[in-house]
């Protein structure tokens, strides 16, 4: 008894709403511990939904509320899950947040949710949510969980938006729809109307699915060109 | 007939999982450091695809569908009864396959518990209801897409044995370079339907 009361009040001296550890939890996955970049977790169905920058945004705020809340509410159960059964008690808790998700898309945005059609679901097998459960909810405080999930949410979904934002304006010459550059007169600036834009045209390549996997590339390349630390030497 | 072995081709090459949507990368990556893991892997891939997707096909129509046994639309409560089935399907694969083939057992051993979350597996069994297949459709759609994995996976893991001794720059290697390299197959799988962006444009 004494020794789970010291426990509670050292932890309770520990716990803050937004010290520096917290604050750390939210900074950390946008850059040096990237889930997607850095921890190889939530590639699966994030390269599909990139082609353009709205889809790419609903995606990145679905992943970030369940990662959340499922890291909130599995932190509150940590203590009474069986080790055996955890799994599955995890998959049903983030199988339970998808489907509010997607019911929520589906009644306020039906044509995004068509769009998304299975990656939505595969949210559930997103790496990210999982791995986040199994390395940081399973042993730590509530509000500290929600947070890492929270973080972790933020840093999945600033590569989707950077790899959108490219892909949609090389590929389409627009960004969220809002046409930028183009040959037809649809658009902000037409291209075939000024003699010192008439050589562009939008690249195929940025369309296809492939483009996502070595834009994906590029950036760890850059990233761990500029922090030699993250080098994998194996 | 015909139709079957249209959806086999489909699913096995043209709609590759990995290389053509690139679901199931997060395992794709990290197990295909060395051919022979990568052969176990997608052996067990192919073996639970195969079951789960007519266990899925079934639990959508019968259960869960306007004409199933509760005639109501339940298919709200689809993604919950899709994983807990495939969650349990693995969980029972990995019993049976314990009693009865102890040397399968431990060749496959550690990648069994893995694949209830891969992405491929429910990838699959949702984009089996996207597509409204009929029954004998959903085992060869379950199959085929776990060849197409599978294929997938040891080609990978090939190219990573020998791009080892290969001088790649220091920031790009092991993770960086992998990408890039799927990304090129990606490209390659695509000649198979013709490059054409206009498909992808909707």
């Amino acid at each position: 008894m004494a020794e789970t009361m010291t426990k509670e009040v050292k932890e309770k001296e520990e716990l803050e709403w937004f010290g520096p550890k917290e604050r750390k939890l939210i900074t950390d996955p946008l850059n040096d511990d990237n889930p997607v970049t850095v921890q190889i977790l939530g590639v699966c169905s994030a390269l599909a939904v990139t082609t353009m920058v709205k889809p790419a945004l609903i995606m990145a705020v679905s992943v970030t509320l369940v990662t959340g809340f499922s890291n909130l509410v599995i932190s509150l159960m940590r203590n009474g899950i069986p080790k055996q059964i955890r799994m599955i008690v995890q998959l049903v808790v983030i199988a339970f947040l998808v489907t509010v998700v997607e019911q929520v898309l589906k009644a306020y945005s039906y044509p995004v949710w068509k769009q998304l059609s299975v990656f939505i679901g595969l949210i559930i097998t997103n790496c990210i949510v999982m791995g986040r459960l199994e390395a940081y909810a399973m042993a730590n405080p509530p509000w500290r969980s929600f947070l890492d999930g929270i973080g972790n949410g933020a840093g999945y979904g600033f590569i989707l938006i950077v790899i959108s934002v490219i892909r949609e304006f090389f590929g389409r010459g627009a960004i969220l729809g809002f046409k930028i550059l183009g040959a037809t007169d649809e658009f902000l600036l037409n291209t075939t109307k000024h003699w010192w834009l008439s050589w562009y045209q939008p690249n195929g390549l940025m369309v296809l699915p492939a483009s996502a996997i070595f834009l994906v590339g590029i950036i760890i390349w850059i990233q761990r060109a500029r922090n030699p630390k993250l080098v994998d030497i194996s | 007939m015909d139709n079957l072995l249209n959806v086999f081709i489909k699913s096995a090459f043209i709609e590759n999982m990995v290389l053509a949507y690139f679901i199931g990368m997060c395992s794709f990556l990290a197990v295909s450091k060395s051919v022979k893991t990568a052969i176990g892997l997608g052996a067990a891939v192919i073996f639970v695809l195969a079951l789960t997707v007519p266990i899925n096909w079934v639990i959508s129509e019968l259960i869960l569908g306007p004409n199933g046994i509760f005639k109501t639309d339940l298919t709200f409560l689809r993604f919950i009864l899709f994983i807990a089935s495939i969650a349990a399907s693995v969980q029972l694969v990995e019993m049976a396959v314990e009693k009865y083939s102890p040397s399968l057992y431990n060749a496959l051993g550690i990648f069994l518990p893995l694949i209830t979350v891969n992405c491929a597996i429910l990838g699959a069994a949702l984009f089996m209801v996207a597509r409204s297949y009929n029954f004998s459709e959903s085992v060869v759609y379950g199959i085929g897409s776990g060849v197409g994995w599978a294929l997938a996976i040891v080609a990978m893991a090939a190219i990573r044995e020998k791009i080892r001794y290969s001088n790649v720059p220091a920031p790009l290697r092991g993770l960086g370079i992998a990408f890039i390299l799927t990304g090129l197959m990606g490209m390659a799988f695509m000649a198979l339907m013709g490059i054409n962006p206009a498909t992808y444009m909707q």
